[in-house]
């Protein structure tokens, strides 16, 4: 085994620090880095399976262009990247610089991000650059620019141990967050109070000692609700306010209007007056209280005025920057602060400074010396896409994200790349929902290549470094995206060489004429974003730069807490209340569409599957798309659970599997993120989410659209697995699942075949007439299973019914594992059973150690477990990431409740 | 008063009688005086296992049932060789072929049945045999080690354990069948072309759907001539194309007679001191070639003579398997199925597998089990059961190991 190297985790913002390493033989190993401050070592279960995404399968090696006839080929390096730079030259020439845009990622590196702003802002002269970080924090920006005069987060993970009061706002931090969560788990167990926030009784509300299920969008009413309940009771820090604060009046006569008292917000937000008075006491008890919000509260019309709201309960209480105490914004990527920080958001310029301010525009095109500068703030992601269908926009360079399946009516975007004259796609996978329309494809490095810094929720700036050769001709986005500054005449200002130079660049940003304007006539601005000494990093303190949380002062010392002093970025010093006025999302459900749409991840998958989709173990926990609802919905909408329906909006339509998992409220359908055209047929969850937008961030409004839900007929159902991709695009309905030595795929159809042998024998591709197929079929109930043996391994199996009374594929898939098939084994392919009962361990709970729900049921009965500790004792399920840990919860006390009943 | 006891003859030393005296000497030892005719010159012997002894795997002593002695020890008088010719039902007298007249109170008649005879030219030349008894297949294994080829006419039971057992013998066998399908008595045509694979893979030539045009040959068989004109060369030819219920004795004695033996549900022939059992018989337009439902008969039959005279005989399904070593196989009631039945049906072609299950509604009717027939007598108990199978209906055909592990669940 090689050095292991210390790099950071390429999934959610919690920045976890990661040791990864190749052995000789090429096996790449990762584990959770001690020495790191965000993890400590641990890992979650994504994080624990990255080795497992890092094969080269899928990915983008060599630049391609797409030909007349739609099909991609290869080309050379100073090809594409003459093409990407003279389409973009051809039309800022003819219809001017805001007819180019690019739309980047939270996935970029802070060098990536700070070279492609650059180039967009102060080169081309356009604000059109925006990204995916849109989609899940602008709103959280927003709110801490109006509330701080800055994007800041106050605090840090340690306040999380340190809190007595944990309020999780829209956020299912156990399945987004596990890192965090389990520190909020062991907060609990020292005795912190664990409130949730969400109308969803989620995996997080499991260990909650209260949860609120709010009803969508209400979330500005319990918080106004709080404030005056906080403000009645005299429970403030009066000094606080009067020395740091501005507002408050204000603030508290519209949260008064709407919420004048608790029974009027219990009743506005759907919940017991009990409950929300128990929260309202608890918030008012707890001096160190830590507000963790996610996407629940960003991802809303009124988004930024929930982070306000919230926001102005923490400022009247003084909670602010202290330990244990705050408002915690808890990102969904991991850079999506840096992103912020360099400025790759439409309405920002670069090292938190403001497009519309003269002043910060002066600053760095003084420090940039460059050409030109925008002057208006550019278009927000759903804006852009508009831009691009109506032919404002004609050239777009889409860099590591996915539009096509996350942003909101994904469909109009689709359209919309249809029409654009000139698409560009930098990217590590070749077949993505996005990628197919571009007529440039690049190829990109992807994690454990790429080198650079992340930025993490807690402001902690930490090193992503390679530890794999770059593959094929893939090449880091901040190359690439000089290379072709260079090609539109822009020598000056693009000449890196390393990221290091970059990052320095950007550093020196920071802290340039970052102070109070004085006497030299200079244009400053004082910023909190500093990063101090690391303007003079040389290359080898680059190499070895250790996490820290910025700002960092001229002695490189990073700092835990911001605005703990009380002084504010606004110019006066002083914080603001935010009066918010409650108002319920904008599109409300009606007799066509009666049911609200919310959407959100799984545990084991992350944004469109590109990477998590390749992992086995990933795979396992929830292996299809789903729409989860209340089974009285359900009986109304004719559909049941098991069987497939249609989701349908105003905007478009998806398929996935029904479920109750009892999490949504009546009225309530949640339907995952992730799934898209690589991995279902019909299953992107963008297509039907409304285009609504929060007025001051631009965040969507992804969780709030009604819909209604129809059944989808299909005359049978099946499922299959090959060793190969099998082609399954001709099917009603079906879902990509990668396995450890297969791919599995569950499906449906219209139409029953005539003769189910030939379809299937076609279908797999088993042509020779001698092949070892085995088949059983029993044509009166439609049931037709087949199986396909190759050199005594079990190459591909297909198995159907008219009826969603599938087998378990549990053993069928363990079947991939082995050299060779047994007589027995053979005997009980096509029940998909081993012979013998008792063996099938059941649908896998803990991805990390593989266990399935039957073995876990059957130790709890028969050992009588108790508690999830013993589980893990006996069993190891839970041991390592501990996500699982609510679903073990959840069968212990299903276990006693069978047992009672 | 010592009053005699009363006597019983029975005509046929074959399994079907010897069953029902062994049953009848459970149900009352002391009953009856019983003399028994035979016309082959030993014990009683398992008719069935005549395959294997064809084929070298068992020797003729391994497939006795009762020895001569055996009938001494129970004071029943045993004629060996010795068929009865003739029936005086007026005077209740039996008589023998070497003239012994045996009175009766009761005659049990188990005559069985003799080969169906191929009309056509020639077929008196030598070395044209039937498979019936032992002395056929000691003309077999005879033949076997002085000539090469043999051709065996009829792919039925008989037939394909005839030409397995001439082969394992040495010889080169031809099966001669007039259907495309092997056992088509038995099995559908996919579980028949596995069949037929097998055969051809143990070194028989097999010509299906050939009709027996002619017996060519000099002074012994040299030939078979089919219709379409062309020849099989053959030393030794077997006619294994079915049996007929042996009822030419009872036919001269004025018995009532159709194609066997008319019977009643106990066994009782038109003649009340008269019943008969086995393959002579007749019961409710159905006759007999297979061992389960004889079986039945001689203990019903074995009752009534007991004069516990509460049973009825009831045709049931009965079950075929072949006696070929390494050919499993096994066929069940209605296995062919027809309107308003539904099939089951598994392939396994590599393992030689083939499974089909007929049912209907939720009954099962019928089975054909080829290369796995492990769970056959299951099947057959749930088909004379008439069991209810429909919870079981995804599981069924993998056997009752899969359908018990779920304790019935569906």
């Amino acid at each position: 085994m090689s050095a292991r190297v210390a790099t950071t985790c390429p999934y959610c913002g919690v920045g976890c620090g990661v040791l990864a390493g190749v052995d000789a033989l090429g096996t790449v190993s990762v584990a959770g880095d001690p020495s790191h401050g965000s993890n400590h070592g641990r890992l979650c279960v994504k994080g624990a399976a990255l080795a497992e995404t890092v094969d080269l399968q899928g990915r983008l090696l060599h630049p391609k262009l797409r030909g007349p006839d739609g099909a991609f080929f290869r080309t050379g390096w100073d090809d594409a990247l003459d093409r990407v730079a003279d389409g973009f030259r051809r039309v800022i020439e003819q219809h001017g610089p805001d007819a180019v845009a690019f739309y980047v990622s939270g996935q970029l590196l802070t060098e990536d991000y700070y070279v492609v702003n650059k180039l967009a802002k102060g080169y081309l002269g356009t604000a059109n650059i925006d990204t995916n970080s849109r989609l899940c924090m602008s709103s959280a920006v927003a709110g801490h620019k109006r509330a701080f005069g800055e994007d800041l987060v106050p605090g840090c993970y340690e306040d999380i141990d340190r809190a007595e009061l944990i309020v999780l706002v829209g956020s299912n931090t156990a399945w987004c967050h596990p890192v965090v969560f389990q520190r909020i788990a062991a907060a609990k167990e020292a005795g912190a109070r664990v409130v949730v926030i969400d109308p969803r009784f989620t995996a997080t509300c499991e260990s909650a000692d209260l949860h609120l299920p709010v009803k969508p969008g209400t979330d500005v009413w319990l918080f106004n609700g709080l404030l005056s309940f906080l403000f009645q009771h005299g429970v403030m820090d009066a000094s606080f306010v009067d020395a740091h604060t501005l507002g408050l009046a204000q603030a508290l006569a519209a949260a008064e209007n709407d919420a004048p008292e608790p029974a009027v917000v219990a009743k506005a937000c759907g919940v017991q007056l009990s409950d929300l008075l128990a929260f309202y006491r608890l918030f008012a008890r707890c001096e160190k209280t830590v507000t963790l919000f996610s996407q629940g509260v960003n991802q809303s019309s009124s988004g930024t005025d929930k982070v306000n709201s919230l926001i102005n309960c923490h400022l009247l209480t003084g909670r602010i920057g202290k330990p244990g105490a705050g408002p915690f914004s808890i990102t969904g990527q991991p850079n999506a602060m840096g992103g912020r920080e360099v400025g790759g958001l439409a309405n920002m310029l670069a090292a938190h400074m403001e497009l519309h301010d003269p002043v910060h525009r002066d600053i760095v095109q003084s420090f940039w010396a460059s050409p030109r500068m925008a002057s208006q703030p550019g278009l927000k992601a759903v804006a852009l896409f508009d831009a691009v269908l109506e032919g404002e926009v004609k050239a777009l360079w889409i860099m590591g994200t996915n539009p096509v399946v996350s942003l909101p009516d994904a469909d109009r975007v689709k359209r919309a790349l249809n029409a654009c004259e000139f698409v560009v796609c930098s990217d590590i996978i070749e077949r993505t929902d996005t990628n197919v329309h571009a007529h440039v494809l690049l190829p990109a490095l992807g994690w454990g290549e790429k080198d650079g810094t992340v930025t993490s929720s807690e402001r902690r700036i930490s090193r992503q470094r390679p530890f794999l050769p770059a593959p094929g001709e893939a090449r880091a986005d901040w190359r690439i995206v000089c290379d072709v500054a260079k090609r539109l005449g822009f020598v000056e200002g693009f000449e890196f060489e390393t990221p290091q130079q970059i990052f320095v660049e950007h550093a020196r940003l920071t802290s340039f004429r970052n102070h109070e304007a004085c006497d030299d006539g200079l244009p400053a601005a004082p910023r909190v974003l500093n990063l101090g000494s690391m303007s003079a990093l040389t290359p080898q303190g680059y190499a070895n730069l250790a996490p820290v949380q910025w700002p960092v002062n001229e002695h490189g010392e990073g700092t835990q807490r911001v605005l703990s002093d009380g002084r504010f970025a606004h110019p006066d010093g002083r914080a603001r209340f935010v009066a918010t006025k409650a108002r319920a999302p904008v599109h409300a459900p009606d007799a066509e569409f009666p049911l609200v749409l919310n959407t959100g991840r799984v545990r084991d998958h992350w944004h469109t599957m590109t990477r998590t989709g390749k992992s086995p173990r990933l795979a396992g926990h929830i292996s299809e798309p789903y729409i989860d609802m209340h089974p009285h919905d359900a009986l109304r909408s004719g559909v049941r659970e098991g069987e497939l329906a249609r989701v349908q909006s105003r905007w478009g339509a998806m398929v996935a599997r029904v479920r109750h998992g009892g999490d949504v409220l009546a009225g309530h359908v949640f339907v995952p993120i992730h799934w898209n055209d690589q991995f279902a047929s019909d299953a992107r969850v963008g297509g039907v989410v409304n285009p609504v937008v929060d007025p001051v961030s631009g965040e969507p409004e992804f969780k709030h659209t009604p819909v209604r839900i129809e059944p989808f007929p299909v005359r049978w159902y099946g499922f299959a697995f090959g060793r190969r991709f099998l082609p399954a695009s001709e099917l009603s309905y079906w879902t990509l699942i990668q396995g450890e030595r297969f791919f599995r795929y569950e499906l449906a159809h219209r139409e029953r075949p005539g003769d189910c042998g030939a379809w299937a024998r076609a279908w797999l591709g088993v042509n020779d007439p001698d092949a070892d197929w085995l088949e059983y079929e029993d044509r009166t109930t439609g049931v037709y299973r087949a199986v396909h043996v190759l050199d005594d391994r079990i190459d591909a199996c297909v198995f159907l019914s008219s009826r969603p009374d599938l087998p378990s594929r549990q053993w069928l898939s363990s079947l991939f594992a082995r050299e060779r098939l047994e007589d027995i084994d053979r005997a009980g392919l096509l029940i998909g059973e081993p012979p013998g009962a008792g063996v099938d361990t059941g649908p896998v709970v803990c991805s990390c150690f593989g266990v399935g729900r039957n073995t876990i049921c059957e130790a709890i009965r028969k050992e009588g477990l108790d508690t999830t500790a013993k589980i893990t004792a006996t069993l190891r399920a839970g041991g390592n990431c501990g996500s699982c840990v609510p679903e073990l919860q959840r069968l212990i006390a299903e276990s006693r409740a069978a047992t009672e009943a | 008063m010592n009053r005699p006891r009363p006597r019983l003859v029975v005509i046929g030393n074959g399994m079907a009688g010897m069953r029902t005296v062994e049953e009848l000497l459970q149900l009352a030892p002391d009953l009856y005086d019983i003399t028994v005719f035979g016309a082959e010159p030993y014990g009683n012997y398992n008719r069935i296992l005549l395959s294997l002894l064809l084929s070298g795997e068992k020797q003729a002593d391994e497939i006795m049932l009762n020895e001569p002695a055996w009938y001494a020890e129970r004071g029943i008088e045993l004629h060996r060789g010795d068929p009865v010719v003739s029936v005086d039902r007026a005077r209740r007298v039996v008589r023998s072929r070497d003239g012994i007249e045996r009175a009766y109170d009761r005659l049990l008649i188990a005559t069985g049945s003799r080969p169906a005879m191929l009309k056509v030219p020639g077929n008196e030349l030598p070395g044209i045999v039937s498979f019936r008894n032992i002395d056929d297949v000691e003309h077999m294994v005879a033949s076997a080690g002085r000539h090469r080829r043999a051709a065996v006419i009829g792919g039925g039971l008989l037939g394909i354990e005839a030409a397995n057992g001439l082969s394992r013998r040495g010889m080169q066998v031809t099966l001669i069948h007039r259907s495309h399908v092997l056992l088509n008595q038995q099995l559908d045509g996919d579980a028949a072309k596995l069949l037929a694979r097998n055969l051809e893979g143990r070194g028989l030539a097999l010509r299906l759907g050939a009709e027996t045009a002619a017996f060519e040959g000099k002074d012994r068989i040299e030939r078979v001539r089919l219709a379409d004109g062309s020849c099989v060369e053959a030393d030794l030819v077997v006619i294994a194309i079915g049996v007929q219920p042996d009822i030419a004795l009872m036919q001269e004695s004025g018995i009532y007679c159709e194609r066997g033996i008319v019977v009643d549900d106990t066994l009782q022939t038109y003649d009340p001191s008269i019943y008969a059992v086995g393959e002579c018989v007749q019961h409710r337009q159905l006759t007999f070639g297979l061992v389960a439902p004889v079986w039945e008969q001689a203990n019903v039959c074995a009752a009534h003579l007991a004069r516990f005279g509460h049973r009825r005989y009831r045709t049931g399904q009965t079950a075929t398997r072949l006696k070929v070593t390494g050919i499993d196989l096994y066929s069940a009631g209605d296995f062919m199925g027809g309107a308003g039945t539904e099939d089951l049906v598994m392939r396994d072609p590599r393992r030689g597998i083939y499974k089909r299950l007929v049912l209907d509604g939720p009954r099962l009717v019928g089975a054909v089990l080829y290369g796995d027939a492990r769970d056959g007598s299951w099947y057959v108990d749930l088909i004379n059961h008439r069991t209810d199978v429909a919870r079981w209906r995804d599981r069924l055909l993998f056997g009752q190991a899969y359908c018990q592990a779920t304790g019935g669940q569906p």
